[in-house]
């Protein structure tokens, strides 16, 4: 299979047309939409408006760009303007957004070809893309398990070979678990290393946009092409794109890793395994191997489920039947909005709409709240000296391989701890790659996860590369 | 709380959510408990300050474009069921 | 209005100005009254999903210059979420400041020579606009609202005074006074009207010594007499629940106009929790001291400083002259009574032609510059031009600009040649010899004749004062 710099090489050359990569890539979803429901929305139009755009570019020996005529899919809460955006939600249902998130316009200076936008847990709640109002998402490697969320259709969308490339939005580990599950590259950059601007918000001071690739120069790419400081985001950071595809064959010969046990203790001994095997490449390949204990970790998870829901339930008061979306009528508009809100969401974001209601409610917000935000400034600091300590961590990225479809979704809490080894670096925000490392008992793919301080991708990249060629995927 | 958030519950509802709720606020209490005195909230992980832009015009959306969007308008305007009270 | 005996009131303001910016706080959308509705709105102040802010940071210096005026001090600062659902909101929460304003303390001398002090002035974002159909037009009775976003997103200052106002009329000045400041930092253009400065004012009562007594707020009003008129009303209305042995309920309420009266807003089933939290999109904002110093240069004198200014150059002023003064100073023309001033225009004519003619045709004050100001009063005084003449000439001068002499002479303002004038009297003394006789001997009401007579031959082109010197130097 050709991957995206490949796609994108013989575009610019001349060896395929972006209307021929287009028709290939439909041709995987139309074969497989109905069964892995990956895409919720394909845009067959916008997709070849685009191509042939690339073509006559190139035609015209213009520049064309690092993703030229390449498919890429796009998680559904990316705003694309004309295109139907749902967040995975029914309260959007029908939605065309009047603007482009600017990440896509930088894909679309790029060259890159969008095909539309993939299934996700509503509003991003969720690991397993099963609280989607339309319905969960199948993973191709196994149609009976989920292929992990709540990016799990843009990361289906790549397993299943529809497009080498797509984008996703990770808060607590929305793109890793999926990438683990799916047996694919993913990254959460550093928070503010990509623009939020046109994200539909979860949770707004945890959200980073970020790549799904089948290997790491891919992702490289990708990431490259949307990141960069942008002005229409307030959080984004000052500098433009780093260069992450020039350092991808670094090596780790000279960096310290260090291994901690609270990214992997608990966890299955398939993962554990592939966790001792990933050390065991890394030495090798040079890098000096740390154990490190960072017990503080553990609160994560609790400050993290007080945070999100908190931030979120601010972030969804905007979906009140007023200006877009859905409406339910009622005699007066607050009962109208309370109508519209509870006949469009779902019941894991109402959850979640009541919890960060609570956490955020007078006489509860010192305890819960106040206190969340604390134990983040401990988390971020506990990192700080991590990263003296080594340039680089490693654990794993889920507790187990995928998991069965229905079988967490009676018991909530079940689905959180799942997250238990990813939240940490969305509440320090910093960086972290998910990359394939063996497979487990049963056959499906394993991820191991590469953590590093803010704006250390291309150290982390380098050392996901070593990975994927132990791992004999090179 | 439901109602600080818009949102109808049924009793089956509150029941299932006030026990799903109860479990993640346990693990809450942890944070709760902990002795924080001093340690201050992290406004932006990386410390960016005095992000502003200058005050110079840029492009509206059309107004059909707006309404458009509008699931009920009139007049150039958003249309809305009658608002019982004022603003706070 | 005072109170009966043994009451004491207690007022306290928040005023709520928008910023004179070219764009909204948090996105390029135009800052404009009167556009169509929704024509200024974009996904930023539309509130859609996946929109973000960005501070303007031309309001960021507008609220320092406030601040100063005010002697507040500027601190660092935060911005917050204030939660709510209004249809008005698009984000269904306010992006406004809590504990960390950007301005805290503060105070404001009034004319009188009071103090009020200022706990706060913010920042925060202003929301649509809803019109009510079916019903009054007012919100109860309506059967539906229509929503207009264009003033969603427009920058606020909110300044909160303490609870240092003792009366209506202290009210009325406090307001009056901070209006003048606003529009003199060029932070607002106050127009009371247009809803550009909207105050709250927090009202109760209590004995003089007592803890203070349970306040109402007002919230709303739209001009300085409303203002005075509500306060009288309420503080009236709680003296007589309290007296009658009632307590006053802690609410907001509706000042009506027409009716004269305050009256309970709807209230809500449970206390709003606003559930205040830091706005993760912004960060913090820290003006360091060379940048509060920049604002503090580029800040004029602000009114009261202007009034002393003016006052200095006159002595013993009169009462008409210290009305026109504040007046002047007020529309922000002092500067060009000043500059007349010291060309040694008499002060009362300056004055006069600045708080009438040049009051009358504001909105065109820039057309006027102080040569020509200075020089179409220096012919009025000395003799060139009549009064009447002098008011033609400043109007066409701010209606058009240009020159005042060729603008007298085009509009035939011709100055009557001493010869002709002299013929003129002459004529006259000779025509009425017993008139004159009087009028040498003493009869100063004779002047009156003479140049009453000279006007009407003249067709009231002569100078009253010219043939006053005529008269004097033939007698």
């Amino acid at each position: 299979m050709k991957s995206a710099r490949d796609i994108a090489r013989d575009v610019r050359n001349g060896t395929t047309t972006a209307e021929h990569e287009l028709a290939s890539s439909l041709a995987a979803i139309h074969a497989k939409n109905d069964e892995l429901n990956v895409f919720l929305f394909v845009d067959e139009e916008g997709a070849l408006d685009a191509a042939r755009r690339v073509d006559a570019r190139v035609a015209r020996g213009d520049d064309v760009g690092a993703l030229a005529g390449v498919p890429i899919a796009l998680k559904d809460n990316l705003c694309q303007v004309g295109v139907p955006t749902t967040a995975g939600s029914r309260i959007l249902k029908g939605w065309r957004p009047p603007y482009n998130a600017t990440v896509i316009d930088r894909l679309l200076d790029a060259g890159a070809v969008p095909m539309g936008k993939t299934n996700m847990d509503e509003f991003a709640m969720g690991s397993s893309t099963e609280t989607s109002a339309y319905g969960a998402t199948r993973n191709p490697l196994d149609t009976s398990r989920v292929p992990g969320g709540s990016s799990g259709g843009s990361a289906s969308a790549v397993a299943a070979d529809m497009t080498t490339i797509s984008l996703g939005s990770d808060t607590g580990g929305s793109i890793r678990q999926p990438a683990a599950f799916c047996g694919l590259v993913g990254v959460k950059p550093t928070y503010g290393l990509v623009s939020r601007y046109g994200l539909i918000a979860f949770a707004s001071s945890l959200d980073q946009i970020g790549p799904f690739a089948k290997n790491v120069a891919d992702a490289a790419t990708l990431l490259e092409t949307i990141a960069g400081h942008d002005p229409m985001d307030s959080t984004s950071l000052p500098e433009p794109a780093p260069s992450l595809v020039r350092h991808v064959d670094d090596g780790v010969a000279g960096q310290r890793v260090g291994v901690v046990r609270e990214l992997f203790e608990g966890a299955d001994g398939e993962v554990v395994a592939e966790v001792e095997r990933a050390t065991a490449a890394l030495r090798d390949a040079g890098a000096t191997i740390v154990e490190l204990s960072l017990p503080e970790l553990h609160l994560g998870l609790s400050a993290y489920y007080l945070i999100a829901p908190a931030e979120a339930s601010s972030n969804l008061a905007r979906y009140d039947g007023v200006r877009y979306g859905l409406r339910v009528d009622a005699d007066d508009v607050a009962a109208m909005n309370e109508a519209t809100r509870t006949a469009g969401f779902g019941a894991e974001v109402k959850r979640r709409i009541m919890l960060g209601t609570y956490a955020l409610s007078a006489g509860y917000y010192d305890a819960y709240y106040g206190q969340a935000l604390k134990v983040r400034t401990q988390l971020i600091d506990v990192f700080r000296r991590a990263y003296q300590e080594a340039d680089l961590l490693l654990g794993a990225t889920a507790p187990s391989v995928a998991f069965s479809i229905g079988e967490k979704t009676a018991n909530p809490l079940a689905m959180y701890l799942s997250d238990v080894f990813t939240i940490p670096t969305n509440l320090a925000g910093d960086a972290a790659v998910s990359v394939p490392f063996g497979v487990g008992d049963t056959g499906l793919p394993v991820g191991v996860q590469l953590l590093g301080p803010g704006r250390s991708e291309a150290r982390l990249l380098a050392a996901a590369r070593v990975l994927e060629v132990a791992d004999g995927r090179s | 709380m439901a109602k600080l958030a818009r949102l109808t519950l049924s009793d089956a509802e509150l029941d299932e959510f006030t026990e799903q709720l109860g479990q993640v606020l346990e693990h809450a209490n942890d944070i709760a408990a902990l002795d924080l005195e001093g340690v201050v909230a992290t406004a932006h992980p990386f410390g960016l300050i005095n992000v502003a832009r200058e005050d110079v015009l840029r492009e509206s959306l059309s107004r059909d474009e707006v309404l458009a969007m509008a699931p009920d308008a009139q007049d150039g305007r958003f249309a809305v069921p009658r608002i019982m009270g004022e603003a706070p | 209005m005072t109170l009966p005996d043994g009451w004491e009131l207690v007022v306290g303001l928040e005023v709520h100005t928008e910023l004179k910016t070219t764009t909204k706080m948090f996105c390029g959308c135009a800052n404009a009254f009167g556009s169509e509705a929704n024509t200024n709105v974009c996904p930023v102040c539309l509130g859609l999903p996946g929109s973000l802010p960005v501070l303007n940071v031309h309001a960021v210096d507008l609220a320092m210059a406030i601040g100063l005026a005010l002697h507040s001090t500027i601190a660092s600062s935060t911005f917050h979420r204030k939660n709510y659902f209004y249809p008005d909101m698009p984000k269904d929460f306010q992006i406004s400041q809590y504990d960390l304003p950007i301005n805290s303390g503060g105070y404001l001398d009034l004319p009188d020579g009071s103090r009020v002090t200022i706990e706060r002035a913010h920042l925060e974002e202003d929301t649509g606009k809803s019109t009510h159909l079916g019903g009054s037009g007012r919100i109860h009775g309506a059967e539906r609202s229509l929503v207009d976003y264009n003033r969603s997103g427009v920058p606020l200052v909110e300044i909160v005074s303490g609870p240092d106002i003792r009366s209506s009329d202290q009210a009325r000045a406090y307001a009056s006074e901070l209006r003048g400041i606003l529009i003199a930092t060029g932070a607002s253009d106050g127009r009371m009207e247009e809803g550009s400065m909207r105050i709250d004012a927090n009202v109760s009562v209590r004995h003089p010594g007592d803890p203070l007594g349970t306040r109402c707020e007002i919230k709303n009003l739209n001009s300085l007499r409303s203002l005075h008129r509500a306060i009288d009303y309420e503080a009236q209305r709680q003296v007589e629940l309290l007296e009658g042995g009632a307590t006053v309920r802690q609410e907001t309420r509706h000042w009506d106009e027409n009716l004269g009266e305050t009256s309970t807003m709807r209230t809500k089933e449970e206390a709003e929790d606003y559930r205040y939290f830091r706005e993760p999109d912004l960060v913090d904002l820290i003006p360091d001291a060379a940048w509060q110093e920049r604002i503090g240069a580029g800040l004029g004198a602000m009114p009261a400083e202007r009034r002393a200014t003016l006052v200095a150059r006159l002595t013993s002023p009169t009462s008409a002259q210290l009305d026109a003064l504040d007046v002047v100073v007020d529309l922000g023309v002092d500067e060009l009574v000043l500059a007349a001033i010291d060309a040694n225009i008499d002060p009362s004519l300056a004055l006069a032609r600045a708080a009438n003619e040049l009051a009358a045709a504001i909105d065109d004050v820039a057309n006027l510059t102080e040569g020509a100001f200075i020089a179409t009063l220096a012919m009025e005084q000395g003799g060139e031009l009549s009064a009447t003449q002098a008011k033609t000439v400043l109007l066409e001068l701010l209606a058009n600009g240009g020159d005042p002499r060729a603008i007298a002479a085009a509009k035939g303002f011709e100055q009557l040649s001493v010869d002709s004038l002299d013929e003129t009297v002459a004529d006259l003394i000779a025509h009425f010899p017993d008139e004159w006789v009087r009028y040498r001997e003493g009869d100063e009401k004779l002047a009156q004749f003479f140049i009453g007579q000279v006007m009407k031959l003249t067709k009231g082109q002569a100078n009253g004062k010219a043939v006053i010197d005529q008269l004097q130097r033939r007698r």
